[in-house]
Parts: C-alpha cells; sequence; structure tokens
C-alpha cells in the first residue's frame, strides 16, 4: 500500500508546488487539503505545511493559522505518533500552535534572506540521520531567528529534539554561520511523543534535485518514507 | 439629461490645467461629446488621454517596432504579450514601470509595481512563474541613494516573496543622471494554454460586469496622470508632486498600497475562474482603475458598458464617483461573465475569501455610462434608498482609438558628454579591483538576497550570472500537475546601458537589445521575444522626442536582424526633475530597458558563466576592444568622474553571427562555460567566469597569455573597454579545435586567450590577481546600501 501525504495549504503560503513534487518523487501519494477542511485525508501517513505566508503575515507569523479549523486534524495526528512536517512558515505555524516549543522571530539582520546554508544534524530521528552530517539546504526567509528559553533549550538537548544547527561548509556551528540569529544556531526542532514532528526553517523540498543545485534536502523525505514503512 | 453631480467642482482654465488637459484637448473632447464635458467626465478624459494610457506621443513611434514572428501568439495592445513554447502551452510576459511612486515611497511604490505586472500577466490566464526588475538610481553618494536602494529592493521582494512568485533576476545600476527620478521597472513571465489565453474584452451584449477583489479607497487617485508629471523641487519624500493633479495639497498621496496576501488570493481565485469556462473578458484594475479597465474593455471589443457605481465595494466613507472611477487601490479585477454563470464566479471568490459584486452589464451603445445615486454611500449608518442617475456618458472610441495622437516635434539629439576619454591608465591591477568594486560592477547578492528566487522550485539558474533558468510544469496553470515530466526549460535576461543610449540613442538601443539576446544565448537558450519598458523624459522637448524615435529606430534594427520581435512594452515618459535652485532640469538617461524570453530545449542545455575544470581552452569570441568601446565604460566615468563619449559602434550582422555561433554551440554541449562580456570588459569578465561560481562548487582560476590580449599600446581598451558583440567561452581541450573551426566557419573572429586552471588566481598577461581578492574587491559594491 503506497504512502501518502498531505499539503495543508493555509490561506497565503505559497512553497505548495515543490512540497507535492517532493514528496511525490520520494514515493507518496499527494492530496492537497484546505485550512477549512476538517479532517486529514484518510490513512494520511505525513502531514506537511508548506512555506508561503499565511495569512499575509501581518499578525505574526503562523498566528492566524494556528485557529484555522484544520488545526485540530493536525493536532491529533501528531498526538498518536503521526508524522508532520513543517518548514518555513510551516515551522512558524507549528511553533505558534504549540505544536512544537519556541517561537521564531525577526532575522537579527532585520531583511529576508535567500541563499544556500549548511545545517548540521544534531540528533538523529524519523526525518535525520546520524548527527554531524551536514546538508546544503538554501533558506528563504525574514522571520527565522530561532528563541526559546534556557529551561526548553535544556530539555531539548536533553530528550534529544534538536535536529539540525546552522553550521559552516566544513560543519562547525559558528555564530558566523548562523544566518539570522537563532539561539544555539537552531534551525531545526523535533517535537510530538516520538520525535514525530519537525519544523524547520530551511527549506530541504527545494534542494532535492541536483538539477535545482543540489539533493541534500531529498534525504530527509527518503528517511520519513523509511521510518513510515518500517 | 443633466449629469450635474452634488459635489462636481466647475471646470475653470485652473481646473484643466490641474488635470493636464490642454485648451486643444479641451475642444477636442467637448467636439467628441457634443457639449461640455462634468468633472467626473473631465477626470475620466484627463486619465484615459495621459501619456501613460493613450501613449500620445509614443504611439506613432511604436508603430515601426517589428511585432511578428511565427512564435508571436500575443502581440502588443493587449495585457501582456505572448510566445509559443511548443505542446500547445505560450509564454505570457510583460515589463512595466513604476518610476514615479517609487521614488516618492520606494518600498510600496516598488511593490505595487511588481503587483501590477503580475496582474497583467494573470489576467491573461496564465500562471506567472518568474519576475525579473531593472532598476536605476542616482549615484552612490547621492544621500538618498541608500535608502531607495533600500526601499525599493524590499518592496520589490516584498510583494513577490509573499504572493510566491520567484525573482530570478535583475539589473541595476547607478549614475547621477538618476539622482532625482530613480527607475523601477518590473518584468513577469507567466505560462498558458494557448487556447486558455484571456483578453481583456467585454463582449456580449448583455453579459454582466463583475468586481473582485479588494475593496476601493481613496488611495492612487490620478496616479495615471502622475506618471505624466516631472518632479518639482523639494517635494522629495513629501508624498506630493509638485504639479499634483486635483487632489488638495497635503490630504493625502497619490501612492498606493500592495496587499499581497490579497494578491495571492485573487490570483489563485482568478486561475480557478479561467478553468470553468465562465469568464468572456478580464482585466487588471491598473492605472486609472476602474476607469481604465471597463473603457479598454469596451474598446477593444467594440462593445459599451453601462456600471452603477452604487454597487462598487468600498472601504472609504462618502466617496464621489469621480473618486471611485479614478482610484487605483490594489488588487483589484474587472470580469465579464457569460450571462448567467455570475453566481459560478461569486462562489469561486466567495471561497477565496475576495469581495465580488455585479457592478454593470456589456451594451451594445459604442457608448461608457456611468451611473450613480448622489449623496448614496452604502458604509452610511443608514444609507439612503437608491436612485441612480448618469454621471458619464462618453462614447468608448473617444477614450481609446480616438484618444489624441501628437507626432511631436524633434530635434537633433544632443549628448550631455562632450567629452571623449582620454586617460592613461598604467595600474592595470588596481584598476581590476576598483572596477570589481564599483556599485555598478561588483556584486549585487545584496539586493538578490532579499528576494526569494527559488519559491515552487523551479529555478535552475538564481540571479547573478547572465540570464536566469526557470524549468515549468507543463501545465502551469494547474497546482496538481508538479510530479509531471517533461518541463519546458524558459530563460529570462534584462538589460539596458543607459550611458550608451546617452552618448548616442539608436545606438545604445541597439546594444540593448543585442546584449539581452546575447545574455540568452550564452546561458543555452534561444530568444523568443522581447518586452520593452521605455523610460525617457519629457517628449514636449524637441531632442527628447527626438531620443525616443531614434531608440525606436535602433530597437527595430536590432530585433529584425536576430529575428526576435517585441510583444509587449510600456512607455515612461516625464522622467527628469527640476533642480533644486529651480533652474534647468536633470534628465535621465534615455533608457529603454528590455527583457528578453527565451527557450532552452532541455536541462542539460544550460551554460555556466563560470569555468568549470582545469585545462581548459578559454576563448574570445569577438572582436578585441581597440579603443572604439572606451567611450560609456564604467572605466571612463571612474576616471573622469563623468559620462565621456563616444559610444561605440555595434555591427548588427557581426552580432547575428555571434549569437548563432554561440547558441549553436551550447546547443551541441561543447561548452564548459560561456560568459558576455559586458561592463567593466575582457579583464571583468574573466574575473567573474573565475569567481563567480557557487561557493561549494571548486574554483578554477585561468591564465591568460600576453600576447593574447593585443597590442600593448591598446592594453587599456583591451581590458577594460566594453566595445559589444563579445563572449568568453572556456572548451575542453578536445573540442577547442572544432570550436575554432565553428568559429572560422560562422565569420566570427576567435582568440585563443589562455587556458584555464587548479589555482585559483587569474594570471591576466602581466598581472594577477587571486579569486579571494576578486570576490572581497566585487562584495564591496553595495557595501554603502547594506554595511
Amino acid at each position: 500500500m503506497g504512502m501518502r501525504a498531505c499539503v495543508v495549504l493555509f490561506p497565503g503560503l505559497n512553497a505548495d508546488a515543490e512540497m507535492a513534487r517532493t514528496l511525490s518523487l520520494a514515493g507518496f501519494d499527494v492530496t492537497i487539503i484546505r485550512h477549512t477542511d476538517h479532517s486529514l485525508p484518510d490513512r494520511t501517513d505525513l502531514c506537511t505545511i508548506p512555506g508561503g505566508f499565511s495569512y499575509g503575515d501581518y499578525l505574526r507569523c503562523g498566528a492566524i493559522a494556528k485557529v484555522a479549523p484544520i488545526l485540530p486534524a493536525i493536532r491529533a495526528h501528531a498526538d498518536k505518533g503521526g508524522y508532520v512536517l513543517g518548514v518555513c512558515n510551516g515551522f512558524q505555524i507549528l511553533t505558534e500552535s504549540g505544536l512544537l516549543p519556541g517561537a521564531l522571530t525577526q532575522n537579527a539582520g532585520l531583511r529576508f534572506d535567500c541563499r544556500d546554508i549548511y545545517v548540521q544534524v544534531t540528533h538523529d530521528g524519523p526525518f535525520t540521520p546520524s548527527p554531524k552530517t551536514l546538508w546544503r539546504l538554501p533558506i528563504a526567509h525574514a522571520e527565522g531567528c530561532y528563541q526559546a528559553s534556557p529551561d526548553t533549550l535544556r530539555r531539548l538537548q536533553d530528550e534529544g529534539r534538536i535536529a539540525l544547527r546552522y553550521a559552516t561548509a566544513t560543519g562547525e556551528v559558528t555564530d558566523a554561520a548562523n544566518p539570522n540569529g537563532s539561539v544555539e544556531n537552531i534551525a531545526g526542532v523535533y517535537g510530538g511523543p516520538r520525535k514525530n514532528v519537525l519544523g524547520l526553517m530551511p527549506h530541504p523540498e527545494r534542494m532535492s534535485e541536483k538539477v535545482l543545485g543540489g539533493d541534500d534536502g531529498r534525504v530527509l523525505f527518503d528517511l520519513v518514507a523509511r521510518a513510515i514503512g518500517a | 439629461m443633466s449629469f450635474a453631480f452634488p459635489g462636481d467642482r466647475p471646470i475653470t482654465r485652473e481646473l484643466l490645467a490641474e488635470h493636464k488637459v490642454s485648451a486643444d484637448e479641451y475642444e477636442r473632447a467637448k467636439a467628441a461629446l457634443g457639449r461640455e464635458p462634468t468633472y467626473t467626465e473631465l477626470g475620466v478624459i484627463s486619465v484615459m488621454w495621459s501619456e501613460h494610457c493613450s501613449y500620445k506621443s509614443s504611439r506613432v513611434h511604436l508603430k515601426r517596432l517589428p511585432t511578428k514572428g511565427p512564435k508571436v501568439v500575443v502581440g502588443p495592445g493587449e495585457n501582456a504579450g505572448a510566445v509559443d513554447i511548443g505542446d500547445g502551452y505560450c509564454a505570457v510576459f510583460k515589463m512595466e514601470s513604476h518610476n514615479h511612486p517609487s521614488y516618492i515611497e520606494p518600498h510600496q511604490g516598488a511593490a505595487t509595481g511588481v503587483g501590477g505586472i503580475l496582474r497583467d500577466v494573470f489576467t491573461m490566464g496564465a500562471r506567472p512563474i518568474a519576475s525579473l526588475n531593472s532598476l536605476r538610481f542616482g549615484k552612490p553618494s547621492h544621500p538618498k541613494t541608500a535608502d531607495l536602494v533600500r526601499g525599493v529592493s524590499a518592496g520589490i521582494g516584498g510583494y513577490g516573496n509573499a504572493i510566491g512568485v520567484p525573482t530570478v533576476g535583475g539589473e541595476t545600476q547607478f549614475d547621477e543622471a538618476y539622482d532625482g527620478n530613480i527607475l523601477v521597472n518590473a518584468f513577469t513571465c507567466g505560462v498558458a494554454k494557448k487556447e486558455g489565453l484571456f483578453f481583456g474584452r467585454a463582449t456580449g451584449t448583455g453579459n454582466p460586469i463583475l468586481y473582485i477583489g479588494a475593496k476601493t479607497g481613496r488611495d492612487g487617485i490620478h496616479g495615471a496622470t502622475m506618471a505624466s508629471d516631472e518632479f518639482g523641487a523639494g517635494k522629495e519624500g513629501t508624498g506630493q508632486l509638485a504639479t499634483a493633479s486635483s487632489i488638495k495639497k497635503g490630504e493625502r498621496s497619490t501612492i498606493q498600497v500592495g496587499d499581497p496576501f490579497l494578491g495571492k488570493l485573487l490570483l489563485e481565485a482568478c486561475l480557478e475562474l479561467f478553468t470553468n469556462d465562465a469568464l468572456e473578458g478580464i482585466q487588471d484594475m491598473g492605472a486609472a482603475g476602474l476607469t481604465s479597465s471597463s473603457v479598454e474593455m469596451a474598446g477593444r471589443a467594440g462593445s459599451g458598458v453601462e456600471i452603477d457605481l452604487d454597487l462598487v465595494p468600498r472601504r472609504a466613507k462618502k466617496m464621489m464617483p469621480y473618486e471611485i472611477l479614478l482610484s487605483e487601490s490594489q488588487e483589484r479585477m474587472l470580469l465579464v461573465a457569460k450571462k448567467g454563470r455570475e453566481q459560478e464566479v461569486l462562489d469561486v471568490c466567495t471561497r477565496w475569501e475576495l469581495d465580488a459584486a455585479v457592478i454593470g452589464q456589456v451594451t451594445d451603445t459604442g457608448r461608457w455610462v456611468v451611473k450613480a445615486t448622489p449623496d448614496y454611500c452604502p458604509l452610511a449608518d443608514a444609507p439612503i434608498a437608491r436612485a441612480s442617475v448618469t454621471v458619464c456618458d462618453l462614447p468608448t472610441d473617444a477614450l481609446t482609438d480616438k484618444a489624441p495622437q501628437y507626432d511631436r516635434p524633434r530635434a537633433p539629439w544632443k549628448t550631455r558628454a562632450t567629452q571623449s576619454f582620454d586617460k592613461v591608465v598604467t595600474d592595470h591591477r588596481a584598476t581590476l579591483l576598483s572596477l570589481l568594486s564599483s556599485a555598478n560592477i561588483g556584486d549585487k547578492g545584496g539586493i538578490f538576497r532579499q528576494y526569494d528566487q527559488i519559491v515552487r522550485g523551479g529555478t535552475l539558474v538564481r540571479p547573478g550570472g547572465d540570464a536566469a533558468v526557470v524549468r515549468v510544469p507543463y501545465d502551469a496553470a494547474r497546482t496538481d500537475a508538479y510530479a509531471k515530466d517533461p518541463f519546458k526549460y524558459l530563460a529570462f535576461a534584462v538589460d539596458c546601458n543607459g550611458r550608451m543610449c546617452e552618448l548616442d540613442p539608436e545606438m545604445g538601443a541597439k546594444m540593448a537589445i543585442a546584449e539581452v539576446c546575447r545574455n540568452l544565448v550564452v546561458t543555452g537558450a534561444e530568444p523568443l521575444g522581447i518586452t520593452d519598458c521605455l523610460n525617457f523624459a519629457n517628449p514636449e522637448r524637441p531632442e527628447v522626442m527626438e531620443s525616443f524615435a531614434l531608440a525606436v529606430d535602433g530597437m527595430a534594427a536590432a530585433c529584425n536582424a536576430l529575428s526576435v520581435p517585441i510583444v509587449s512594452g510600456n512607455v515612461s515618459l516625464y522622467n527628469e526633475t527640476t533642480l533644486p535652485d529651480g533652474k534647468g532640469k536633470v534628465a535621465i538617461f534615455p533608457t529603454p530597458s528590455v527583457a528578453a524570453v527565451g527557450q532552452l530545449r532541455s536541462a542539460a542545455d544550460v551554460v555556466r558563466p563560470w569555468f568549470r575544470g582545469a585545462g581548459d581552452v578559454v576563448l574570445l569570441l569577438g572582436r578585441h576592444d581597440d579603443g572604439r568601446g572606451l567611450g560609456g565604460s564604467e572605466l571612463g566615468c571612474m576616471l573622469h568622474g563623468k559620462l565621456v563619449g563616444p559610444a561605440p559602434v555595434i555591427d548588427l550582422d557581426e552580432e547575428v553571427r555571434l549569437q548563432k555561433l554561440v547558441l549553436g554551440l551550447a546547443r551541441a554541449h561543447v561548452l564548459q562555460s560561456a560568459h558576455d562580456v559586458a561592463d567593466g570588459g575582457l579583464a571583468v569578465a574573466l574575473a567573474e567566469c573565475v569567481a563567480t561560481g557557487p561557493e561549494h562548487e571548486p574554483v578554477f582560476g585561468a591564465i591568460i597569455d600576453e600576447a593574447a590580449l593585443g597590442p600593448a599600446t591598446q592594453r587599456t581598451a583591451c581590458l577594460f573597454g566594453e566595445a559589444p558583440t563579445r563572449v568568453i567561452v572556456s572548451v575542453t581541450t578536445d573540442v577547442a579545435a572544432r570550436a575554432m573551426a565553428d568559429a572560422k566557419a560562422a565569420g566570427v573572429v576567435c582568440t585563443r586567450l589562455g587556458i584555464t586552471a587548479l589555482a585559483d588566481t587569474l594570471c591576466l598577461g602581466a598581472f594577477e590577481v587571486s579569486t579571494p581578492e576578486i570576490r572581497a574587491a566585487r562584495s564591496q559594491a553595495l557595501s554603502f546600501v547594506f554595511g
């Protein structure tokens, strides 16, 4: 039986095309659903929230999406261990809705920033391979500065929930490698009862084909596909 | 029948002057109507007869541009042009200016420029797939320049990023000629099925006219007339123009505010509407808003329309008909639905949470009729009963085809550059590094990084090279088709060197067309079509009108030579500023910006500008600069502190031979790299071949033989002259002989410059620079803006 993924399209999200294509390439049957739906498609294995500007980001990023009709269904899916992936604005929606800890604020440089950066895997999990693995991925955001309280950061570290950190091309986690001022260079965090929820600012779905400049991002989708199949 | 409406202002000489309607034009209006126009009608006439809407000074010349060709699907006259890209699909594209608003309020001006061009493209039934821009700012040291660059780049990104269309390229030049009048030209390309194209036509008597999108406010009233104003002294930053329109001074600005979130909803709603066959026609409410969209739709169809303003959704209270008709509130579209299908349209809009209303119908009267109820305001606490009366009743063609057209007087063009290049350069190494660090030549990453260049996952070649490449799902109008292969591969470039146009408008325009096409072929793409944005000063000055005519002739000659048609475009005139002391005016350089769309057969055809391996042979295709390209060069401006002449001469036959050769080599997969030689000349181009590759890819240097750099007496010109029609390619040693033989057979001069090397150093005969030095110099270019 094929794996099933859905892409949740809140109004103003715009990175649905590359998410849908990459999921397809990774072997998923893909359904696009809308924020006004009240349930995920039957037998959804992976629920994704792509990037964009939900509700224009006119309030706080993701702050309006969290009260959309579809949110309880995503929460229920996550609570029972179903896989959820939020990229960029999707990550912001997950932190706003409390599915992931912490918050994302304006880049330290105060400007939208689109370029390739490197992230290093900190903790492995359903979406990430062994620690120290280095990926080159693109970022494209203005509000990607991850913030969390010291208690939360300690808990994330203790529970192995820091998925990715910004690093240099040679794998050093330095201030210079941090594109947005995120605390402890955090680029992505795990949530959910069994690390089944991942939010990250870089766009693995835009770096999943060599012709687009690299395919490091594809690993993330292959890993979660393998986790679903296991 | 009386048309007087409460609140109408009497028509006086002053009122006519405010509306920029001349005495002759007023007589013409009276003759067309057979009576005096009302206040509201005067407002309508003034915008429809404005330069921006009527092209009254330019139309007579634009007719000389070649607009036909085997691949042309839609030529000029519609909301955008379209060219065939095969399998029943077409690329739909246009470029438009938003110069004046961007100078007054850079962020919103640029953002709404992007929003406007996006709507011009998707109104044709095309999903936008890429945007580019062409920007001109004043000299870097001018006190306003850095702020303007920050505002404009953030505004372009702010709209494009949020609506989710990648901004994949652009060009930016700085010169004091733009100190008081920046240029912001925005380009968008979309893709549509040929049989799925929509047009701005109000056809079918009795068909309902619908308004969808944002509510109407008072923003942007008379923006179209403003575009025909010069800037006055001391008015910058006040949100006001010296010769402003009928808006009472100080009350509000004529700048529109963009809402990309609403734009995104409108885009998706329209794309859905296009698929369900309920529409007859559609048009963006752009410049002159509801007026121009309804007038132009009726004009193209040869029909009439009747509109009831009481039904127009609005967000400001007590709006007069004059204001509703001339508002340029953003994110609004005018639709003509098939009779009986209007509810389907309304339902789609409801689902996308958009305002929508039936506001009128198509007639066969040939007249543009507008009704409204005096003192009626739907937002009032207790709206009065509606009893609409006729506010405007004008013959449609008087506002469109029979609008004034002028063949304005012309006088010989005189360039302000009276001096010729006469400097002696001794330190070529230091000169190269200075050029690389200049704002015009160095790295524009600070601008590009603010643009989402890759949203929707189709960008193969990002900004910063000769041309961008985007792959498009065949069925780009559908969102569920992204898993499908194969793709169409489209390339985009935008160009114009205003300095060359200032020296010689005809030659400069030829060079712009040649270069924009050259940028495509060095990337491996065949040019299919061009769109233009013709930015000039006041056409009422005979020498300016002459520069316009010459530029059109130059463009036409180059398009004909290269067999590339112009399928859409825009004219922006009156780009000049009164000096602060009130004495005299500063005009921009004649700047006919051009953007070209090309097609690659596959991803394998993509050629990159940077060297890809060691030991490859570096060839120059085209003649060395022997001094003919020092005039107009960045080196000339740097050393003289001002523009110096004379303009280089371009030989279009030579250009055609070069481009055929390069495209042939690219498609035969002979080229390891290819890069246009442009601003800064050969030395800068070679430095870019060495140092502009992605940081994660290995760097290859090059050893260029001194003997290959022409005679020592012409070394400065050879290294830094900007003569056109030159391309640097690298080829592996095994095909070098073939490439040289092909060049010979094509009649293109070919010089073996040297070889690429493992070391990250560019040896240029007598001197060398390292890649880190080149990168450090290039990174300085915009430090005055972004720190």
